[in-house]
């Protein structure tokens, strides 16, 4: 399993990977809110939070139909799930996902905080925005990771999955948002929503990939 | 170990591609799927390794004990596509499988000498010819121990020398006590192998 991380890490990584083409998508979707909303910066503080999580929530489903597709492309995906009797075809997806969200989403909670100043907000929502982010942007790609798994055989399923994946990540949404919210406002609390979201993604994380595995072992053709 | 299918039938997209197919299969002995383009071939092999549903008749392997308690845990299937990444270099990618596959045997390094490719281990495997290429899959075989190779046209893209050195890989492993099941159109050169002609496209 670790074999597969680390090959997945270094193809994100390697050219054609994709890795950056989230985090440029983050950055050009923050960057021209402030253009669009004008230059009121209490307004772009009171909304940016929210601006952040929705940026980083489309940024993660850009990348996701290539999570299994590219995999079929060349055969490989064939002996994922062939090896299933040796490794369980959901860790084998655990793995997968474990793998893209450390390649592709985690650039994005760490350019979270940059982008959160161009929002003009507080150090600690930016701090609470990029945590939320840490924590819930895996239930993102648990979640994508069976959209992925039924769009494979599609050749343009990237549009699809989105459509099929984004009411489902509505939840993780709004509970990042709001706790990142409390952090800030005073009354709201932080706590509470942060650990529904916590508990969002591990939930998730045992979901996701038995889904995803189901719909690839049915797949196959 | 010993393979047996009786009266399988295979579909895809709910159309019978091929029906009452039957074979036995001991330890050392070879398969050579023929047949016209069409006929089936890929999809018997990709029902055989538990790709397909089988759609009639049964599939069982005996003799596999602890190991290879299915059909799809004891096989390699090399099919039309190689199954390795272009941005990693052949021996990252062999590495890879051999760790993923488990029950290792020979190292990324020597499986490339036995096929003739040692020296370009460190290359990416984008850079490699369309034999090369098949070649690199082909020591993907040996990385890891399977008694039953699933092979899909193995010779295409090889150089004649290729090919006889792939024939004697395909005996060694007979003699060793391992089944292949081939489809293809070319002569594999291997001896006292059971030939299954399939038929027209239905």
């Amino acid at each position: 399993m670790w074999s597969l991380f680390l090959r997945d890490i270094r193809l994100s990584i390697r050219a054609g990977g994709g890795a950056l083409t989230g985090v440029i998508f983050f950055l050009a979707v923050i960057a021209t809110i402030p253009f669009g909303v004008g230059p009121d910066l209490n307004l772009l503080a009171r909304i940016g939070p929210a601006i952040l999580w929705i940026g980083a929530l489309l940024a993660c489903l850009l990348g996701l139909d290539r999570l299994f597709q590219a995999d079929r492309e060349d055969g490989s995906l064939d002996l994922l799930v062939l090896g299933d009797d040796r490794q369980m075809l959901a860790l084998t997806v655990l793995t997968k996902c474990l793998a893209h969200w450390a390649g592709s989403v985690l650039p994005l909670v760490i350019a979270a905080p940059l982008l959160g100043l161009f929002m003009n907000m507080e150090p600690i929502g930016i701090g609470a925005t990029a945590l939320t982010l840490l924590v819930g942007t895996p239930a993102i790609t648990f979640i994508g990771a069976a959209g992925a798994a039924v769009a494979v055989a599609l050749p343009r399923g990237g549009l699809l999955i989105s459509v099929l994946v984004l009411p489902l990540t509505i939840p993780v949404l709004i509970f990042g948002v709001s706790a990142s919210y409390g952090a800030v406002a005073n009354p709201d609390p932080f706590l509470q929503p942060f650990l529904i979201l916590a508990a969002l993604t591990l939930f998730l994380a045992v979901l996701g990939p038995v889904a995803a595995a189901l719909a690839l072992r049915h797949g196959t053709d | 170990m010993r393979l047996i299918a009786e009266n399988l039938g295979g579909e895809r997209g709910g159309e019978t591609i091929f029906s009452g197919i039957g074979f036995v299969l001991e330890k050392g002995q070879a398969l050579i799927v023929t047949g016209p383009n069409g006929a089936g071939k890929s999809t018997l092999l990709r029902v055989v390794a538990g790709l397909l549903p089988v759609a009639a008749g049964r599939l069982l392997i005996e003799g596999g004990a602890e190991d290879f308690p299915s059909v799809a845990s004891a096989c390699h299937y090399l099919g039309h596509q190689n199954a390795m990444k272009t941005a990693l270099s052949v021996a990252e990618n062999l590495r890879f499988w051999r760790d993923f596959s488990g029950a290792d045997f020979l190292s990324a390094e020597q499986a490339l000498a036995m096929v003739g490719l040692d020296g370009i281990g460190h290359l990416p495997f984008g850079y490699l010819s369309t034999g090369q290429r098949r070649r690199a899959a082909i020591a993907k075989l040996l990385v890891s121990r399977r008694p039953l190779w699933l092979l899909d046209e193995p010779t295409a893209g090889l150089d004649k020398a290729s090919e006889e050195r792939f024939g004697g890989l395909m005996r060694e492993h007979c003699s060793e006590g391992g089944i292949i099941i081939a489809a293809t159109h070319l002569p594999l050169g291997i001896e006292g192998a059971q030939g299954l002609a399939m038929g027209e496209a239905v």
